[in-house]
């Protein structure tokens, strides 16, 4: 599949900002779904509201641009309805975990059978630049001039605690394991979740001094750690939560379970003991 | 495999006669939030619909239960939600989004005492205004009022069929007593199932958000088609495109959206008039008209009983309404009343009145009599 039949070429150029990590994923989605070879037809892309909202618009199949917050919830309506569609999700931090939090943890629990890519920025972007529920501490937004003097929320390990059957975290210099990333949970069954922390220059960057793009870019990456080197310091996931806080980023698979999805608990099929330990 | 209601007589109370004409009208698809006096319609469709093939889920507030609504009618679905005044408050966004998108979707609001969590558990029709008004622009919906267990039957049959006719959200307007009172209804041989136009699968739509005329409909392009429609609630020209900075796309979107209602009024328009010659014509619609009937049928009055809330039904009002002195009787402060004033001083009434009940307290048959006899009602 050519890059222009993926993508509605009559829509470029894209509105995004010079720098902008959003195309970054785009390319890595583009390519992980040609690797799938999947079918455009049968798959429906939804967002929210944001930079990142704007992504499905581009593409070359049936997508909903849906309002803040509600993407997973509408997303849910869809699968539901027609559970030959394969459903996924693309969001921001702020649309996915501040007004959409509840449908997110929700949408895990159920264990919906979707792929959702939360492009995690740090920032609410295209508003222009007020404080997320994941900017970290101290640092500086419209809103928090003197720094944010809340704590983030580390959004894969919600997701994980909340049940999805995938979650994973990169960035957008680990292009080539997002995409494989996105590949696993496109073919994991039940709620997948990608998280990808990503640039944005104008806004987060431009206020944080770090305005310039392959610097924001190591900026993220020189504080990620892999999950497992991390796992060595904690003794027990749960304080995975205090290391995000601190500024470092755990990158990696976080879980990958073999729930049964919400349809087929639907459909009657039960889970044993052996798929809920995944 | 059950099957839907069979045609016949049946004794059933009004939550569960509006969740059976769900089915019986197709729809297969529920997703809700539990609120008094709701939640009955959403239990009985969770016992029925596995029963016929359907599909309900109980989301975490009601803003998902509209959003999963709204996602399963694109997928080619009739959906549903019901909910009362505090739900149908946090619905108010996306019922915007169901407008601005053209998505067929019927929304029951059983209303209960408001303003906030107010009287849960009473009848009143306090929810007229947010119904037509809710969602912030301007935008065009449908609302129906019935005012027996009968009536909430066969118009939630009719909200279905609108539905996928204009393709725009259907609000059917009952209330605590409608929703629990039981009555014997009758189910009829014939029921005329409406089912939305749509794109053939494997067609790339281009423009399908392209009507014929400018107060037209245009077809409904299905999810998982190929017809690959992009959908957004923001200012889209005719190829589903965001086009937010032109007045031009702007004014040709949101106008054709109001006037396939607006210029349609007449044929949505549903109406019960009695003794249209009578100098006092009484406006009553919903549980509020139950009590209106003994003064029409001592000839102290005339009835003009919209079963249409919205759009306002003008043509059948116009009609009956020169020279008349007009008596709202309605359960809130005066919500139809400002629409009804408006519009019976344009067409020539002599006086409009209020008569208005709050608190789950009835307009009793008596007072109404009284009521039209202070204004000159005889017999």
């Amino acid at each position: 599949m050519e890059f222009f039949e993926f993508y509605r070429r009559e829509r470029w150029p894209t509105i995004f900002c010079p720098g902008c990590g959003i195309g970054i994923v785009m390319n890595a989605l583009y390519r992980a779904l040609d690797e799938l070879n999947v079918d455009l037809d049968k798959v429906v892309f939804v967002s929210g509201i944001g930079c990142t909202g704007r992504v499905p618009g581009y593409i070359n199949a049936d997508s909903l641009h849906t309002t803040h917050g509600r993407p997973l919830a509408y997303a849910t309506g869809i699968k539901l309805a027609n559970p030959d569609l394969d459903v996924v999700v693309i969001s921001g931090d702020g649309d996915l975990g501040a007004i959409g939090g509840n449908h997110l943890i929700h949408a895990a629990r159920r264990n919906v059978d979707m792929t959702v890519i939360a492009v995690t920025n740090f920032i609410y972007g295209l508003t222009g630049g007020q404080v997320s529920p994941t900017t970290p501490h101290k640092m500086l937004s419209t809103t928090t001039p003197y720094g944010n003097w809340e704590y983030p929320f580390s959004l894969a390990l919600l997701v994980a605690a909340s049940g999805a059957n995938y979650v994973a975290r990169w960035t957008t210099s680990h292009p080539y394991q997002l995409k494989n990333a996105i590949k696993e949970a496109f073919e994991t069954p039940g709620f997948s979740f990608v998280e990808v922390l990503s640039q944005c220059p104008e806004n987060f960057g431009r206020r944080n001094r770090i305005a310039d793009p392959p610097t924001l870019m190591r900026w993220m990456r020189e504080r990620t750690m892999p999950l497992k080197d991390v796992m060595e310091e904690v003794s027990s996931p749960l304080e995975l939560v205090d290391l995000n806080i601190t500024g470092r980023f755990a990158i990696g698979k976080f879980v990958r379970r073999k729930r049964k999805t919400h349809g087929q608990l639907l459909r009657g099929e039960e889970d044993s003991l052996e798929s809920l330990r995944g | 495999m059950g099957s839907p209601i069979k045609p016949g007589r049946y004794f059933l109370s009004g939550n569960i006669a509006s969740a059976e004409a769900a089915i019986l009208a197709g729809c297969r698809f529920y997703a809700g939030y539990p609120i008094t006096p709701s939640s009955d319609l959403m239990e009985h469709l969770a016992r029925r619909f596995p029963q016929v093939g359907g599909i309900l889920v109980q989301m975490e507030d009601e803003i998902g239960s509209i959003a999963a609504a709204i996602g399963a009618a694109w997928t080619g679905a009739k959906a549903m939600t019901a909910t009362s005044g505090p739900g149908l408050s946090l619905m108010a966004e996306n019922i915007g989004f169901a407008a601005m998108t053209e998505t067929p979707l019927v929304i029951v609001d059983v209303m209960r005492g408001g303003p906030s969590t107010g009287q849960p558990t009473i009848a009143s029709q306090g929810d007229v205004m947010q119904a037509r008004w809710g969602s912030h622009g301007d935008y065009e919906i449908i609302a129906l009022s019935p005012n027996s267990v009968q009536e909430y039957f066969d118009l939630t049959i009719k909200a279905f069929n609108l539905a996928e006719e204009y393709r725009v959200p259907v609000l059917v307007l009952s209330d605590a007593e409608i929703a629990h009172m039981v009555e014997s209804i009758v189910v009829p041989e014939d029921v005329e199932v409406v089912y939305r136009e749509t794109y053939p699968a494997g067609v790339r739509v281009p423009r399908p958000f392209e009507a014929k005329c400018d107060d037209c409909v245009p077809p409904f392009p299905v999810f998982g088609r190929g017809n690959k429609v992009h959908v957004t609630g923001l200012t889209h020209d005719e190829r589903g495109y965001p086009d937010t900075v032109s007045p031009e796309t702007h004014s040709r979107l949101v106008w054709r959206l109001v006037n396939k209602i607006r210029k349609n009024a007449d044929r949505i328009a549903d109406v019960e008039v009695l003794n249209p010659d009578a100098d006092v014509l009484i406006v009553s619609y919903g549980i509020a008209s139950r009590s209106v009937y003994a003064a029409v049928k001592a000839g102290r009055a005339g009835l003009f009983r919209p079963r249409v809330l919205w759009p306002f039904p003008e043509r059948r009002f116009a009609e009956v309404v020169e020279g008349k002195k007009v008596a709202v009787v309605e359960m809130n402060t005066g919500q139809y009343f400002y629409e009804v004033e408006r519009l019976a001083l344009k067409h020539g009434a002599e006086s409009v009145h209020l008569m208005p009940r709050l608190g789950g307290a009835h307009p009793k048959p008596r007072e109404v009599v009284d009521f039209v006899g202070g204004l000159g009602g005889g017999a």
